[in-house]
Formats: structure tokens, C-alpha cells, sequence
């Protein structure tokens, strides 16, 4: 007798969960277009897809992140119409599969307005973050330690830091970890000693942003390749595409496409 | 007579449904924290800093050492306030100001803690940060904020232990010619001290349990702080911080944070209602 309560108390939780778990499998219709690849692309691409299904309701699109490695190896089965990669590809494999820069994203390196340094070479930058410069006169700044803010693990603004600047070196354990571009501003907005990398489209002039390597993180710096800290954003294809995948591929170079990913702070196509 | 078992059973569903649903969590917790932990060894994953997900470096020692840091904080700020306010609000005050006094402590229980976060990543980060140094986002901040978050825990838990006290004590006491002050710490505290200890215990356990409030003060270091102005991780901020990106190995090792952090809270409950209990039974003996 009571055992069956216990039971029946059970039922409801776990037939919950399997409802969700079919909702979650039951959106597969017609030929859909499968895109796989880089975790930092993913957002955005679902963004574009979200959009373009608003206007293309027949349309369907499947979105996957899961590494721009993955993205690739997908494309090369055939598991995925297109890849997405946020690194360049390696000359064997840019025989292999056909590229296309869809945006530009930039990071800035903003110090304090009160700050005397105006630039900062990538080698000091990676000595700063690895922790091996930890004070500001080194650079030629004043005598106060250096407070590096960096981003949690994983996320699409660290990964892009540490791949450009850092070359395999640890980013000091020492750094405070903020979870926001707009947190990171926030501190280095009230901290004279702090120095922290924030996406481009962030930037005002509560902070400073420094030059990198001689070159200032503008739109045009970055659509020329000049901007150190720049990394493109891939779409990558192998043989002829399906009519489905061409049509999200040239909504997404579109004029309509591009203008969604600047507003969510990339840089166009050069 | 059906209607009235019918409703008993509802009720006892929903009762045990609830129950299930910690039993739920508990195991699905040690499912995928556990494997990890034993995977990595003891003492790879308790006794060693070294967090580098990426690199299956998966040492939470500092953020053991980070939480505990903070929780402390928070109990020497926010269980001296709450036991003082407790004690004047029992012994000392005018019950009609208590009456309106209580309630507005128990208040601050209602306020999200992104709320507090945000009050002290705008208003005492910046002024640690001037007047005492370092980045502001600091162990001091995280143990600030979060003492006011455990006040009216500990101080509406205090009040009860304390009202619990049989007045034929506290009649006892001043008809013998005991000044208040002197009733209050040499026998109303001590009366009531189990329950004074449940308070604090079920305080602790809040502390080491938030999260937003941390993660916007605390600012996230891996190091392990070697002062109060040093930024911090705690266990709970880590899992916050990373579990949105974390897949595989680094998912498994965020759950077996979860573990530590459960054991850890269960040990404090358990300590917490042993005292309870104790209490209330010392209440019947008399």
C-alpha cells in the first residue's frame, strides 16, 4: 500500500521529463539546412537563423556548436551543409574546403582614462595576463601594481584573447574573472590599475582603449587585418552546396544579415 | 469516508513528490560529480589549485579555501549584527518598537540577492578599493554583503531561541537581583545558546550557498586570497561562472563541485538541527 504511493509520487516528475526530452526531439522536417562548428560563431548564427526563418518560415535550420575542429569534420562527412570556424584554416585544409570570412570580431584592450600608457605591444600584453608584468611602470606608466581582468573559462571573448594573445601561456590565476564585457568595463572604468579586453562594440570613452602593436581597434584597422586581436569568422563549405544552404549562406552575406551581426558588435566583411 | 482518504492520498503525494525531488537531485548530482572526483583522486581534486579545464586540471582547493573564507566573513559580520539585534530586540527594546523592528529585519530576507550584489559592486567595492586598497572585489566586500544577506536568518532564528527561554528563568534571575545585562549574558544566552548555534549554523549555510550576490563582489581569482583585500572564487560562483560552457570532463568536474558544496550544507543542516532538537527538548524537560 504504501509503496505504491511512493510510486505514483514518482510518476509525475519522470513523465515530465519525457515529455520534455520529445519536445526537445520533434522539430525535424523537410530538408534542413545543419550547421555545426565554433562555439564563439554559434550565437550569432542563431541569431541569423532565427531572423531568416522569421521571413522563410519553410525554411529549416539546425544549429550545433561543438568546436571549429567539429565543424569541419562535420563538413567533411556530410553531416553539415556548413561549418563554422573562428581561426583561419591550415593550408591542408583550405585545400580541402572552400572559406568565407561572414564578419570580423575584435577585441579591445581598455586600460583606466587615467592611465598615462597609450599602447602596448602583444608580447607585453601576454607578459601582463600571464603575470610576469605585474606593474604598470614597467610600461612606462606609474609606479602601481597592474590588475588584470580576464573572462570565465569558455567564453567566446577568452577563448579569442588567449588563442591571439597568450600562444599557449596560462592566464595568471591571479586575474580577477568577470562574466560580462559590460562587467569588465565596469571595473576598469573605476580602477586606475586594471587593464581588461572587452569586445569592440563595448568600447566608449568611460575606458581607454590602448593601441595594439602600434594600431587602434577601429572598424577600418580590422577590416584591412591590421588590428592584432581579430579573428575572422568562417563559413566553410566542401563541393556544391544544396539550393536550401546557398539561400542561408547569401542571407547571411546579405545586407540584412551583416547588419544583424554589427549590431550585435562584429565588424562586416571586409 | 472515500473523499476524505481520497484527499489524504493526494496529499501524501504531494508530500512525497517533493521528497522525491530531492532524492532526485541528490542522486543526480553524485552520478555526475562523483566518477570525476574519483577519477581525478582525492587528492588531485581537493588539495590542488590548479583549475584549468581546458588542460583536465581540475583543482578546486582554493575555491574550497575561497568559500570558506567568505562564509567565515560573513558569520563574524553578519552573526555578531544578528545575535546583537536579537538580543536587544528580546531583552532590551520596547516590544512596541520590536514589533515594528522584527519585521523590517525579516524584510531584508525578501530583497534578490542581485540586488545586494549590485549595491556592493556600485557603493562598497569603490570605497575598499579607495580607502583600504587592492581591487575592491575582495573577500572583505564578499563577507560585507553577504552578512547582511544572513542577518535576518540569524537574527530571526535568535529571537526564537531566545523567546523559547522559560520567563520563570528570567523572573528567577531579576527577582535574585540580577541587572538585565547581567540576566541576558549570564543566563538568557545560555538558555538559549543551542539554539543560538542553530541559528548561526543555518546562516553559515546560506552564506556558502549564494551565488549572484558573489560572483558581482567577490571578483573571481583563482588565487588563494592571502588577505581579506584579495579577490576570491567560491565553489558556487565557479559553477555559475563556467557551467554555461562547460561540456565533458569540465561539466562532470562543475557537478563534483556541486558534491563538496552538498556535503559540506548537509553537514552544517544536520549540525544545525541536532541543536534544534536539543533545544526543544530541554524546553520539555522543565
Amino acid at each position: 500500500m504504501y509503496r505504491s504511493k511512493i510510486n505514483s509520487a514518482l510518476i509525475v516528475p519522470v513523465l515530465l521529463c519525457f515529455a520534455l526530452l520529445l519536445t526537445a526531439c520533434s522539430s525535424q522536417t523537410g530538408e534542413s539546412v545543419h550547421i555545426v562548428g565554433s562555439s564563439s560563431v554559434q550565437p550569432f548564427v542563431e541569431l541569423l537563423a532565427e531572423s531568416y526563418l522569421k521571413n522563410n518560415p519553410e525554411e529549416n535550420v539546425d544549429v550545433q556548436g561543438g568546436g571549429s575542429t567539429a565543424g569541419l569534420q562535420a563538413v567533411r562527412t556530410g553531416l553539415a551543409n556548413i561549418g563554422t570556424s573562428s581561426r583561419m584554416l591550415t593550408a591542408a585544409e583550405s585545400e580541402t574546403f572552400d572559406s568565407a570570412v561572414v564578419a570580423l570580431d575584435g577585441l579591445a584592450v581598455v586600460v583606466n582614462p587615467a592611465n598615462p600608457l597609450s599602447k602596448i605591444t602583444s608580447a607585453e600584453l601576454r607578459d601582463v595576463f600571464s603575470g610576469k608584468i605585474a606593474n604598470w611602470e614597467v610600461l612606462g606608466g606609474d609606479d602601481r601594481p597592474i590588475r588584470p581582468i580576464t573572462r570565465e573559462a569558455g567564453s567566446g571573448s577568452r577563448d579569442n584573447f588567449a588563442s591571439l594573445v597568450m600562444e599557449g601561456n596560462p592566464i595568471s590565476r591571479r586575474a580577477i574573472t568577470q562574466e560580462s564585457n559590460g562587467a569588465v568595463k565596469e571595473l576598469v572604468k573605476g580602477d586606475p590599475a586594471a587593464i581588461g579586453y572587452i569586445s569592440l562594440s563595448m568600447l566608449s570613452h568611460e575606458v581607454k582603449a590602448l593601441l595594439v602593436d602600434e594600431e587602434a581597434p577601429t572598424i577600418e584597422n580590422i577590416q584591412k587585418g591590421h588590428y592584432a586581436l581579430t579573428r575572422p569568422f568562417l563559413f566553410v563549405t566542401k563541393g556544391d552546396m544544396s539550393p536550401e544552404a546557398r539561400r542561408f549562406f547569401e542571407y547571411v552575406l546579405s545586407d540584412e544579415g551583416q547588419a544583424i551581426l554589427e549590431e550585435e558588435g562584429l565588424v562586416r566583411k571586409p | 469516508m472515500r473523499q476524505e482518504k481520497l484527499i489524504a492520498l493526494i496529499l501524501q503525494a504531494v508530500a512525497l513528490s517533493a521528497l522525491a525531488g530531492l532524492l532526485l537531485i541528490t542522486v543526480f548530482i553524485f552520478k555526475e560529480g562523483l566518477p570525476l572526483i574519483l577519477r581525478t583522486g582525492l587528492k588531485d581534486f581537493f588539495f590542488s589549485s590548479d583549475w584549468e579545464p581546458d588542460a583536465g586540471h581540475f583543482g578546486i582547493m582554493s575555491m574550497i579555501i575561497g568559500s570558506l573564507a567568505v562564509t567565515l566573513g560573513a558569520m563574524l559580520i553578519g552573526g555578531t549584527l544578528g545575535l546583537g539585534m536579537a538580543i536587544v530586540l528580546t531583552q532590551f527594546c520596547p516590544p512596541k518598537l520590536a514589533s515594528f523592528l522584527k519585521p523590517t529585519i525579516e524584510l531584508l530576507a525578501g530583497i534578490p540577492s542581485v540586488v545586494y550584489g549590485f549595491m556592493g559592486v556600485v557603493t562598497l567595492v569603490p570605497l575598499i578599493r579607495s580607502y583600504l586598497g587592492g581591487p575592491g572585489l575582495s573577500v572583505l566586500a564578499a563577507s560585507i554583503v553577504l552578512g547582511i544577506m544572513v542577518l535576518p536568518t540569524v537574527t530571526s532564528i535568535s529571537i526564537d531561541a531566545l523567546k523559547a527561554v522559560p520567563r520563570t528563568y528570567w523572573e528567577g534571575s531579576v527577582a535574585l537581583g540580577a541587572t538585565r545585562w547581567q540576566t541576558t549574558h549570564m543566563l538568557m544566552l545560555k538558555a538559549a545558546r543551542s539554539g543560538i548555534v542553530a541559528a548561526i549554523i543555518l546562516g553559515m549555510g546560506r552564506a556558502l550557498g549564494e551565488t549572484m550576490a558573489v560572483i558581482m563582489v567577490a571578483g573571481n581569482a583563482l588565487e588563494i586570497p592571502g588577505s581579506v583585500l584579495d579577490p576570491v572564487r567560491t565553489l558556487t560562483s565557479n559553477i555559475a561562472l563556467e557551467m554555461g560552457y562547460a561540456s565533458g570532463e569540465h561539466r562532470e568536474a562543475l557537478f563534483a563541485a556541486g558534491v563538496t558544496l552538498f556535503a559540506v550544507i548537509m553537514i552544517f543542516n544536520t549540525i544545525a538541527l541536532t541543536f534544534a532538537r536539543r533545544t526543544i527538548r530541554q524546553g520539555r524537560g522543565q
